[in-house]
Order: C-alpha cells, then structure tokens, then sequence
C-alpha cells in the first residue's frame, strides 16, 4: 500500500541576493517526498497562488501544487492543520526553519501536537517505511547519524545533511497545476505587535583581560598559551604509554 | 611625643656618604621607614630603591610588588582566589536553563545562557533563583562558577539518549511544580532547539527564536534566516544564540541540587537504534569530533592509515605531510588548512608551529605523540607520549583491536543470554 506523503514547501530567500527562490531544506524535503511517494507527493503550500517560487518547486516533476489561499499576515500553521486533518496523511515533511518571516522552525511542532502525531526534527534521510513504522535517519553534530523508528503517520524536518534538492525544470514548472483551496483568515495578531527592521551586525565577543596591573594585561597580550602544561610520559614502557592514550580516548568516548 | 620633626645632621651626612664606614649600619637601620627632609616631605633615597637581582644585577620593581609574580619570592604558584558566594535563600521565582551539557559538560554556549539568566533576574529584580536543568549522564564539577545557583538534574531510564519527547515531559512537570519565569534554552544543535520547540507547542508559548539581544522588558531575535531583526517583548521561552551574554565570572554560586516529583512518561513514539556508523572520513575536517593527525614525523604511512581506520579517527596532517605529498591539500589542519573544533585531537610526529596551533584553538583534548619532549605540542597537549610514533600506533592498534574484540564478545554473550 502507498504511503501518503505531503510535504510543506515555503518561498527561500537567497542568502546574498535576497531574491526569493526554493528554500534549501523545504526542497530537500520534496526531494525526500518524491523518493518516498514519487509523483503521488501532495506538495502544499499556504499562502498566494501567484507566487512565482512555486513554479520552481514544481519544476522538480509535480504535476500539481495544493495552494491552501490566505494572506501573506495570516498565520498557516491554522491552514495546514485543517487540511492535514481532513486528508489522510502518513507523512509530513517540511524544512527545520523557513527562510522568510518568523523562521523560528515552530510550524511542524505546533501541527504535531495539534494533531497529536510524532515529530522528529533534523532528519537525513527516511530509509524504510513498513508495517506502520518508518525508519529514519537523523543529522547529528559533526557529521553523526542516529537511527531511530517512529509510528505513523508522523512529522518530520527536514535537515540540510539530506540529499540535495534536483534541478528544477523551467518548463514543466510553468505547466504545473495550482490547486487552489481556502486557506485560514485568523491574522497573527502578536506578530503585528512586532518590530522588525533589517538585521544589524552582531558585535564580535572581544576577548577582555581582566587584570589589575599593566604588567598583567602586557603578560595577556603576549604570553604564549600554555596548556596548563598536562601529563607527559617520557620513561614509561611503550605498553604504559599506549594505554595511557587508550584511556583518555576510551574516557572521552571516541572510542566505543 | 611631640611631632616636631627632629633632624639628625649626622646621621644624613653618614647615609649621604655611600663610603662612610657606618653607612651600610644607617641605611639598614632606616629599612621599611620613610626619610621625612627638614619640612616633613618625604624623601626618597636613590640608592636604597630596587633590590639586587640573583644575577647581580640592580632591579626596580616600579609595581611596588603589584605585580603578579613578585620578583623576589620565585615560583610562587598562582593563588586560587575564593570568589565571592552569591547565595539566593527562598526564592519567588526560576529562571530555568536548559542546558544542553554535550558530553556531560556544560558548553561555552551554556555558560552564557546562565550569565543571561542572572542578567534577567538582576533587571527584573525580586528574589529570583537561575536553575541549570540537565538530563543524562553529568560530568560537569563547576556548576557553581558557571552560575547555577540550583541545579536540576533530571535522572531515569526514560531519559537517557535520545529521549526528546520525555524530556519535554520532564519539563512541563517542571513547569508546573515550580514558579518559572523564563525558559531560557540555547538554539542550538545538540537538541536544545528541539526541546525547546516541543516545550513551547505543548505549553502553547510562543517562544523567541535565535534570540541575541535580551533584558526584561524586550527580546531581540533573527528572522528570515537571519536577515530580520524582530523585536518583540520578551517572552517565557526563549532560544538563545551564541554569545547572547556574558558568562558569570566574577561569582560563586550554591548549586544547590533540585529535585522534581516522580511522574508518569507517556511511553515513547520514537524509538532510539542507537548511532550509526558513519566513515569517519566522509565527516567534513572542520566538524569531525577526533581526529588523528600526522606529521613529519610518521615514518610508516600505511600503519597511520590503518591506525585511523581501527580508531574511528578522522585523519587530519600538518604541512609538511601536504607538502611533502603524503595527504591531500584538504586534510592539512592549520592557518592555511582547516580550523578544526574536534573534541580529541592526537597529534602524531607534529612539532606544533604557530600555524598549525592557530588551527586546534578550540581542540578540547590534544594527546601529543612525540619524540621531542621540549617540542610546542608537548606544551600544549593534555597528554603527551615521548616515544617513537610508529611503537606506538602499533601498540595502541593492538589495545583498540582487543578492546572491540571484548566489546562484541560481550554483545554476543547479552545476545545469547537474552535469546
Ligand atoms: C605562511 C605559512 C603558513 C603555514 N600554514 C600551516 C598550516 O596551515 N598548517 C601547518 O601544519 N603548518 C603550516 N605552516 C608550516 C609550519 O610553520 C610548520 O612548518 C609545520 O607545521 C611543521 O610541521 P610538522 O610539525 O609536521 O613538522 P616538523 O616541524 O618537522 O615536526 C616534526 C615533529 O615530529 C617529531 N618526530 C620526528 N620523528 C618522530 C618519530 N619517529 N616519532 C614521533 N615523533 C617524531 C619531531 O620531534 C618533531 O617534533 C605554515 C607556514 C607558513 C610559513
């Protein structure tokens, strides 16, 4: 039995330009949908139909996008819930944090608890979806992976560690159906209440000596770091001296 | 005694006489005391300033002794200074910090969370408590320098690893045992972000995301990945970013521990499998946790290869080793390679020039194999092994090789026992 899978896309912002564009991780995520569900992938999208970054993700080989329509002040998260609910969804993929507005990465939390479903965050990849479970990577620090099963349906967003999004086509893009639906109309009453002005540079953290005499801050400024200078083996046995290290790697945990 | 100042013609004449017989006699005599002149200014000595040096040499020490390591009292250890104790008796109201305590310690990152909280508690006045929250396995000793004057360390099964949904549990039970003002957590990704996120859509707070700017009253945080500035009140639950505030340097706390009611955890929908095996050498240098580096000091470069592969290690190398041809350009670690952040960084047959130092700055470990005890790694190293590195790779190979060898027979044995 196919599985439903919807992902959540969103308009980007370039990072130098400023342009809009598909956003980096929420084309991940319909790049992880179509290797999922292929061309069955419900992709949606809250907001204007009109708007031009769809046709980009369509581009990617949908054949249709489901616009629910609202507002550009309307909050979707409201949207998104309704038309979750009303479909019978196993899946939902969407980006860890969108690259315009808010972008505080609250969206899939709030529709997994409204809806009372799993969430996992950072996801890699979903490697396996059998008997009502799913399989799932996700991207840790430093390159880790941690495998972990979770019941469907579930949410999921989706990490940048995921495979990258294909190129989208121009074309097929243009010739892409937008569905349509009404979307919310409560506006986002506390944003309104919000200032929101082009973001300053963040000050650099200056290293600051506290030190009481000249002589204290010139010995700051000059003075070679030194370690607390730590153990050093010199005239044990080879066998002591590979232990040692042995330890300390077996004590810091890189060595399992 | 009246304090007419009485002058002794003689005595001056004789202190003025550097070859009177009697001088050494005054001179010493007049030590540690001022010399008033005829008017009751005070009079300085030339002579008698500084001290002769252990070489002989005159020395002034212009300090007066302020300086940190006074000249003549030698290899007197640096003195722990005690800081002062802040303590917080009753407190109305917590600000908690959850802090995200990689590898059991309190990370840079945290520590500037708790020197937030206390800024917060300070601007909002009242008698409020900063509580470090923490899960798992704690290793940290300095909760108490690091600003905690509570410490909340919730203990259990369900808890431990990847355990995101009971954390939050967790947390909302803390939230409703005790007065709290503000969640602080740092936007991070080593699950703060996560739980932080599950917190505030099971509280239904809407929380202040990749926040940088915070007092009582407003919150300033990035929007728009990062081009937006949003100002907003500040609200309970807030993410921090890095270098949001200053860490507490100046104070000691109580760290007193907290403790929380038992309650019920709603079994888990996700289910931890554990870490996967990922080739170390697909992690990207500049993020990879160990590493194993090289330099012209390897002799044997199949046996540092392989010593990489049986320690897991991401193989790093200096310069020389690049330049020479035995790695590739994109391994050197270094001012003109890659800035590494690992956590454990073995430098193997690397003298430690200033550029290749400048690119372990954040290495948290360095074990340093060397035959050169005098050499800058040495200095720098927690652990440093004068020896022949080819020995001992060798023999640390052997010991990493019995160690798996151990670690599998034991899983095969729970394996059989459990079967
Ligand atoms: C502009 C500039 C930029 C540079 N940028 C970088 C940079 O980004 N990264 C970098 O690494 N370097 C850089 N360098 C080069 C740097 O100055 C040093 O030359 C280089 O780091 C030295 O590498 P090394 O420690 O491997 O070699 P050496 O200095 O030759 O040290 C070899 C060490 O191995 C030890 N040894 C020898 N035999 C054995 C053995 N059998 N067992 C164990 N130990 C043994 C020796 O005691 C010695 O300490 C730069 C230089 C310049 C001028």
């Amino acid at each position: 039995m196919p599985h439903k899978v919807v992902s959540l896309i969103s308009v980007g912002r370039h990072p130098q330009s400023g342009r809009s564009r598909r956003a980096e991780q929420d084309s991940r995520a319909v790049e992880l949908g179509l290797k999922l569900a292929g061309t069955d992938l419900d992709v949606v999208h809250a907001g204007n139909t009109e708007e031009p970054t769809l046709r980009q993700y369509a581009g990617m080989g949908l054949p249709s996008v489901t616009v629910l329509e609202q507002d550009e002040k309307a909050d979707a998260v409201e949207s998104l819930q309704s038309y979750l609910q009303s479909e019978k969804v196993d899946i939902v993929l969407t980006g860890v944090r969108a690259e315009s507005g808010e972008s505080s990465g609250m969206t899939p939390y709030l529709l997994a608890e409204s809806l009372g479903w799993p969430m996992v965050s950072r996801v890699a990849d979903i490697v396996e979806v059998k008997d009502g479970e799913a399989q799932v990577l996700l991207a840790l620090p430093r390159g880790q992976r941690r495998q972990v099963t979770v019941k469907l349906p579930f949410i999921a967003s989706i990490d940048n560690a995921a495979q990258a999004a294909r190129q989208s086509a121009f074309g097929p893009g243009l010739r892409a159906k937008m569905e349509a639906q009404q979307g919310s109309e409560s506006v986002d009453e506390i944003r309104l209440n919000w200032e929101e002005v082009p973001a300053k540079a963040r000050p650099k953290r200056l290293k600051v000596v506290k030190a009481k005499t000249a002589a204290d801050r010139f010995k700051a400024a000059t003075a070679k770091p030194q370690g607390g200078s730590g153990k050093v083996m010199k005239n044990e046995s080879v066998e002591e001296k590979a232990k040692a290290i042995f330890d300390l790697l077996v004590e810091e945990k890189v060595i399992r | 005694m009246s304090d007419i100042i009485r002058r002794d013609p003689r005595a001056e004449w004789i202190m003025r006489n550097r070859l009177h017989p009697l001088h050494d006699q005054y001179v010493s005599q007049e030590e540690g005391g001022e010399v008033r002149g005829p008017s009751g200014l005070i009079r300085k000595f030339p002579h008698k300033v500084g001290f002769i040096g252990p070489n002989g040499i005159k020395r002034i020490d212009r300090l007066k002794g302020n300086s940190s390591a006074p000249q003549g009292r030698r290899s007197s250890a640096a003195q722990e200074v005690q800081l002062p104790l802040h303590t917080v008796a009753n407190p109305d109201y917590y600000i908690m910090v959850a802090a995200d305590m990689v590898g059991g310690r309190l990370t840079s990152h945290d520590k500037d969370i708790l020197g937030l909280a206390h800024k917060l508690i300070a601007e909002e006045g009242g008698n409020g408590a900063v509580v470090a929250v923490c899960f798992g396995e704690v290793k940290e000793e300095h909760f108490d320098t690091a600003g905690a004057d509570r410490v909340l360390h919730i203990e259990g099964e369900e808890f431990e690893g990847y355990a995101p949904e009971a954390r939050m549990q967790a947390l909302a039970q803390v939230e409703s045992q005790y007065t709290v003002k503000h969640w602080l957590f740092p936007d991070s990704i080593h699950g703060g972000c996560d739980l932080a996120s599950r917190l505030a859509a099971r509280l239904g707070e809407r929380p202040a995301t990749q926040a940088w700017q915070v007092n009582a009253e407003q919150a300033v945080s990035r929007g728009a990945s990062a081009s937006l500035d949003i100002t907003r009140k500040t609200p309970k639950i807030l993410m921090l970013l890095e270098e949001c505030a200053d860490a507490i340097d100046e104070t000691r706390h109580e760290a007193t521990p907290l403790t929380l009611e038992t309650f019920s955890v709603a079994a888990p929908t996700i289910t931890d499998q554990g870490l996967m095996d990922v080739d170390p050498n697909a992690i990207p240098l500049g993020e990879a946790e160990f590493i194993l580096s090289a330099g012209n000091g390897i002799h044997n470069w199949d046996q540092f290869h392989e010593a990489a592969k049986v320690l897991g290690a991401t193989e790093g190398a200096s310069r020389v080793a690049v330049d020479d041809g035995f790695m590739p350009r994109f391994r050197q670690v270094g001012a003109t390679g890659t800035w590494v952040t690992a956590r454990v960084y073995v430098a193997v047959g690397i003298s430690g020039a200033i550029q290749h130092m400048q690119g372990i700055g954040q290495v948290d470990k360095v074990v340093a194999i060397n035959t050169d005890a005098g050499c800058d790694m040495v200095k720098r190293a927690a652990l440093s092994v004068i020896g022949d590195s080819e020995e001992i790779l060798a023999e640390l190979m052997k010991l990493v090789a019995e160690h798996k060898q151990t670690s599998l027979s034991d899983q095969a044995e729970e394996n059989s026992n459990a079967a």
